[in-house]
């Protein structure tokens, strides 16, 4: 049996990466359901900063609907929360990525209200230049609350630039690339909104909730 | 604590500083030192793994066959990070969304197979423990004194996203030089990384010189009184 360490080594191996494999499905079992949760939390959490909790009376993580328009949302596919209350639309939550920025993607929430105003907007990831294009961050700058209240018709559409372009946003010292994406991709989402309000308002109640009132 | 125990500790936290001295593991360490709490953060799934992965690998050190001893260490490692990150994402959420991208990265640490393969895999359970912990405890310290400088020079603050870790308690941690700071990008970009890095080896090694030329004179004068 010239071959038998060899074959040793083999089950041995063999064995290692059964054992591996194990602990990694047992903490995956154990750990699955409150990372999902955490997940779900974490963006609900988000939504519900811009259309707060006492605003509406539906589940907007499951009040959701996949729309397709890449030249104004971005990406291919766009999820958009809807937030009803006694099953009338009370605002739209887009998720637009903006790919103008200075260096990568950046994905945002973008909610608006039934009448077309801006009831906040928030970046939820990007890689813009840290001290410069990140001040779009809710933490480090007041810059994105600026979006609030804002619609298409306040100000102008003709005004929804950077001050530089001649409209009516500041940009940052040193940065004009990253305001000038996100206030460009606010107001395509704007847009978007104006043009197929009522296709993502009117639509079946999710199940358990067909109520008329 | 004899001799032994004394230079695995001195060895993992100064002599053989990984981070400082045998240079290993700087990728994660050059990425994630651009706040205190991530340094932190990340020395400390660092440590947990380093432990995990030496206590298994002296634990096993009889039966692996040498051939197949490298594949194995690496199956440990691999194993215990992923568990690492699965336990983080469900219990440390808002840490693992900073430090996320980076975790996986524990298994390209060179660090850590280095010492399965030059400690553990030669010394009994309780002495690779003791290693992987000064090992992990040095590491972690490079990592946390990096980030505290960078974020300090560069963003003017310390302890910023210390609630990601602590809970909301820890937001007022925050401590901030002055509101009007005008940070520097250098120090937060990689380059910061790398003179931040580059200027703690040239403090470490002016402090072993000086320790060292201590070390001489005393005996140089010594010679003459003793009896």
């Amino acid at each position: 049996m010239r071959n038998l360490p060899v074959l040793i080594s083999g089950v041995l191996l063999g064995l290692f990466g059964v054992l591996g494999a194990g602990l990694v499905g047992l903490s995956h079992e154990g750990t699955a359901e409150r990372i999902a949760r955490n997940e779900r939390e974490a963006l609900l959490h988000q939504l519900h900063v811009l259309v707060p909790e006492e605003q509406i009376d539906n589940d907007m993580l499951s009040d959701v609907i996949e729309v397709s328009a890449p030249d104004a949302l971005g990406a291919e596919k766009t999820l958009v929360y809807i937030g009803r209350r006694g099953g009338q639309p009370v605002a739209a939550v887009l998720s637009p990525v903006i790919t103008q920025g200075y260096s990568g993607p950046i994905q945002m929430i973008v909610a608006i209200q039934t009448d077309g105003r801006l009831a906040g907007v928030r970046v939820l990831s990007h890689r813009e230049t840290p001290g410069l294009g990140d001040k779009i961050e809710v933490e480090r700058s007041d810059w994105i609350l600026g979006f609030a209240g804002k619609s298409l018709l306040q100000p102008a559409p003709s005004a929804w630039q950077v001050k530089r372009d001649g409209g009516a946003f500041d940009q940052f010292t040193g940065a004009t690339i990253t305001p000038r994406a996100i206030v460009g991709g606010v107001r395509a989402a704007l847009e978007y909104f104006g043009e197929h309000k009522l296709r993502l308002f009117d639509r079946e109640q999710p199940q358990g909730e067909k109520t008329n009132g | 604590m004899d001799d032994g125990y004394r230079n695995i500790v001195l060895g993992g936290l100064w002599n053989n500083n990984q981070a400082l001295v045998a240079l290993l593991g700087l990728c994660p360490l050059l990425a994630v030192s651009n706040t205190l709490i991530n340094g932190l953060g990340l020395g400390l799934a660092t440590t947990l793994v380093l432990v995990l992965s030496n206590v298994s690998v002296s634990t096993i050190r009889h039966w692996v066959r040498p051939e197949i001893r490298l594949p194995v260490f690496v199956l440990i490692i691999a194993s215990f990070v992923t568990t690492v990150e699965l336990v983080m994402n469900a219990y440390f959420h808002g840490l693992y969304k900073v430090l996320g991208i980076f975790i996986p990265l524990i298994v390209t640490n060179c660090a850590i197979i280095g010492r399965a393969e030059a400690f553990a895999s030669r010394n009994p359970i309780p002495r690779a423990l003791v290693d992987g912990l000064s090992i992990g405890i040095g590491f972690t310290l490079a990592l946390v004194v990096l980030g505290g400088g960078r974020e300090l020079v560069g963003q003017g603050t310390l302890f910023d996203g210390a609630q990601l870790m602590f809970g909301e308690t820890a937001r007022s941690w925050r401590w901030t030089i002055s509101e009007d700071y005008p940070g520097a990008l250098l120090a937060i970009l990689p380059p910061g990384a790398f003179l931040g890095l580059g200027m703690m080896i040239a403090l470490k090694n002016i402090i072993d010189k000086r320790l060292s030329r201590r070390e001489k004179t005393p005996a140089a004068h010594a010679e003459p009184v003793s009896v």
